[in-house]
């Protein structure tokens, strides 16, 4: 019965979208000033729908949390025995889940922009909630007609299969989530574009609107791609932390879109200017969510990685995508040309560093978009070729050093206009700790030439980062300069564990008996027993590792190699020793048939910089959007009170003769 | 999402891992060279051969047999004093432009290098326009 209702909300939840849509649009043929009659459903229905689309994701949710094995997705995604806390995660941890979770997250934002946000000409906010409404009905139609999340079996199954092992793990709670909630997130940004594009509302306060939803999709498209590059390093077992997969790509591409949007709205909302470059980068972020959606669900990618390897699904998505990116560029192209370009600004002038860094992100997602379509295509005509780390990084570098180099010195200069000697100084200080870096690490070793310019770029970015906050009062620096202030010193952060990790980094590969001892960096590693142990659905081989630096007392490590039953699969459990400077990283291989075990062992200078530089990101798009928060509730309380002044006065026969104070708008 | 994609890669390649548990490694799938200079050589070409039977990862990143026994291949041959290029060429020779992750410019990737020099004009002509011509518009004629 639960997953009938499950269904049936669903449904419902279609229907409304339809309802949203129609009488979203409704509100355009509204004369000004006056409503439609039928426009004044929009909103409820935006409400309802989400309510309806959540509570059929948490009725899936109990469905595995009570492992229910009438339910196919169930049964062939599930098992009794698996821990609790997975069988939770396993509701997205497959095809129709996760397309569940997606779309109740996009049924979720649809709601509470329709609830919430009162700021918005009626006749946009129509237009934008008929966007959403047609975008989330395209979602419930792929659902319902080709990935039904409740379907029954005829006859409930015994057991269920099981989770895939490597999903079973805690990244598999935070990661998915996240990252959707981002990738959907963008798709209010989209909605309202289309919405502002459609009434010819494209200006700062629309700009003011979209702000919070682009910082927040981005912040939560920055922890999960940080989070999932994180839990893809110790969980693989090969120390790689980042391998230009295209399921990878997939999240990079909205990324790279959004942090182009994100800073283009800004100056829209600050200086008016940019407003074909926002709307334009609008649509461009969630068409990268939906090319996501598209690589990662339709199963174009090679077999393996296709949860769904019928074409039914993949041709269903592909429909979708051209429907609403032909869509959105059509009355791009249509409507661009109305909208005014906006305030103007010299070449050196913060919005030109803007711009210039908006145009290398694009260019990066070119790169990127190429390098990971352009494999699949060939294959369509049957030539096979690769593009890695080989390829990516050196053409993705060409655009992001500019790029980075401008990020240092942009922040420094004044909106509209501004003379490039007024920061002689600060050019010459970041001049020199690039050059200055560079030259002294070469000066002790050879190094790859990326990781050292890296270094180079690091350095001068974190000090970049900070000398916006030179020469003023530190505790008057609004909140939402400081996100940008921690924002791009986690981006050197970042930086700087990439580099030293691509240029420092040392791996020893050995066969050892127990007893045995092998050196790496300044520890000694001793192993000292190898013992089969058991977990819940799972038995493994537990090496015990003593590892000493510098002769030391020891730290122990217990690297695994597991064994899961259902489904039989093997996987390598590694141990991490996390230093301030760096982690050691070791795994325990196969006995060979001497008796040796193999260990491979890594140690990372830095390495966990990379990610504390995306969790810095993250909390700098956090202040961000809590320094905006902060202004617009200051600013709405400031309103309300000069109303509630001017209601007095007038209350008081308006007769003293003070003019009544203007809001601060 | 990424990663729980990414793992089922791996679990596919486990499967077959289970299956040869029998077949020992060969000696240098699992060891490095003594020699650190050769051994450096050895895993910047590997980072750069892709494991044929997994899902987007280097044969230095995978436990598969396949990848073990191209990182003998590859170990074996370094040793042996042959360069590099020479062992990519040769891996490109039995399994094709698919084994490796560096495509070269040949008639069937040729837009993968002739896309992003189009991509840096394009990028050249939109700053120029959008950032040029900026000190004889005062007046803001146009965009």
């Amino acid at each position: 019965m639960i997953a009938e209702i499950g269904l049936a909300a669903l449904w419902l939840a279609a229907a409304l979208a339809v309802l949203q849509m129609v009488s979203g649009a409704a509100s355009l043929r509204a004369a000004p000033g006056e409503a439609n009659a039928l426009a004044i459903y929009a909103r409820p229905a935006a409400v309802v729908q989400a309510f309806l689309a959540v509570l059929a994701f948490l009725l899936l949710l109990r469905a595995f949390a009570v492992t229910d094995l009438s339910i196919k997705l169930v049964a062939t995604n599930s098992h009794s025995m698996k821990p609790f806390i997975y069988k939770l995660t396993g509701t997205w941890g497959n095809h129709e889940g996760s397309m569940l979770l997606w779309v109740g997250v996009l049924a979720a934002s649809g709601g509470l922009l329709a609830a919430f946000e009162k700021r918005l000409p009626e006749r946009t906010m129509g237009a934008t909630l008929a966007v959403q409404g047609f975008v989330a009905l395209g979602f419930y139609a792929f659902l319902l007609l080709s990935s039904n999340p409740f379907e029954r079996l005829p006859v409930p199954a015994v057991e269920g299969n099981g989770l895939n092992p490597l999903l079973q793990d805690i990244g598999l709670a935070i990661h998915p989530p996240t990252l959707y909630a981002g990738y959907v997130g963008l798709s209010v940004a989209f909605s309202l574009a289309m919405g502002a594009l459609m009434t010819r509302e494209v200006n700062p306060a629309f700009a003011r609107v979209m702000r919070p939803w682009v910082l927040g999709a981005w912040v939560l498209l920055t922890l999960g791609i940080t989070a999932g590059s994180y839990w893809a390093y110790y969980e693989l077992g090969w120390g790689g932390w980042w391998f230009w997969d295209p399921v990878e790509n997939a999240s990079l591409m909205p990324w790279l879109a959004a942090t182009a949007l994100m800073h283009s709205v800004s100056v829209l909302a600050a200086r008016d200017a940019l407003r074909t470059w926002t709307i334009m980068l609008g649509v461009l972020a969630f068409s990268m969510s939906m090319l996501g959606t598209f690589l990662v669900r339709s199963g174009v990618l090679t077999s393996v990685h296709a949860f769904a390897v019928d074409p039914e699904r993949g041709a269903f998505i592909l429909a979708l995508l051209g429907l609403y990116i032909g869509g959105a560029f059509t009355i791009f192209a249509l409507r661009a040309g109305a909208v005014a370009e906006g305030k103007r600004f010299a070449a050196a002038s913060r919005e030109g560093a803007l711009v210039f860094n908006n145009v290398m992100l694009s260019a990066i997602l070119a790169i990127v978009l190429l390098g990971t379509l352009y494999p699949l295509l060939t294959e369509a005509f049957n030539v096979r070729v690769s593009v890695g780390p080989p390829y990516f990084n050196p053409a993705g570098a060409i655009f992001a050093i500019p790029m980075l180099l401008v990020m240092a010195v942009g922040p420094l200069l004044r909106w509209k206009s501004d003379k490039p000697a007024r920061i002689q100084f600060e050019l010459m200080l970041i001049a020199a700790l690039v050059i200055g870096v560079i030259a002294l690490v070469s000066f002790f070793g050879q190094f790859p030439l990326l990781p050292l310019l890296g270094l180079g770029l690091a350095a001068a970015l974190a000090v970049a980062a900070v000398l916006p906050l030179r020469g003023r009062k530190l505790v008057r620096v609004p909140l939402s300069t400081w996100g940008m202030v921690v924002a791009h010193f986690g981006i050197a952060v970042s930086l700087f564990g990439m580099a030293c990790e691509g240029a420092f980094s040392e791996e020893r590969l050995a066969a050892v008996a127990p007893g045995g001892t092998e050196q790496i960096g300044d520890f000694a590693v001793t192993l000292e027993a190898v013992t089969p142990i058991a977990g819940p659905n799972w038995t493994a081989m537990e090496a015990r590792l003593a590892v000493r630096q510098d002769g030391g007392e020891p730290v122990f490590l217990t690297p695994q190699a597991r064994s899961f039953w259902s489904p039989p699969q093997s996987t390598s459990e590694s141990a991490l020793l996390t230093k301030w400077n760096g982690q050691l990283y070791a795994v325990i291989g196969n006995q060979a048939e001497d008796g040796r075990w193999q260990i491979r062992i890594w140690w990372k200078p830095f390495v966990t910089f990379i990610w504390y530089g995306g969790l810095l990101i993250g909390l700098g798009g956090i202040l961000a959007i809590a320094g905006r928060l902060g202004v617009d509730l200051k600013r709405r309380s400031a309103t309300a009170k000069g109303a509630q002044r001017r209601a007095d006065v007038e209350a008081l026969g308006g007769s003293g003769g003070v003019p009544a104070p203007q809001p601060a708008e | 999402m990424i990663r729980w994609l990414f793992a089922l890669v791996l679990a596919v390649l486990a499967v077959p891992l289970a299956a040869q548990d029998s077949m020992p490694p060969a000696p240098y799938a699992y060891n490095q060279l003594a020699d650190e200079k050769l051994e450096a050589e050895a895993a910047a070409l590997m980072q750069t051969l892709r494991c044929l039977k997994c899902q987007s990862q280097s044969i230095a990143d995978s436990d598969a047999p396949m990848a073990g026994d191209m990182r003998h291949q590859v170990r074996a041959r370094i040793l042996a004093g042959e360069s590099p290029e020479a062992i990519r060429g040769w891996l490109i020779a039995r399994y094709g432009d698919y084994v490796s992750y560096e495509p070269e410019v040949s008639s069937t990737t040729w837009p993968l290098f002739a896309i992003p020099v189009l991509v840096i004009l394009i990028v050249a002509g939109v700053l120029l326009r959008r950032l040029g011509k900026r000190r004889d518009d005062d007046a803001g004629a146009k965009a």
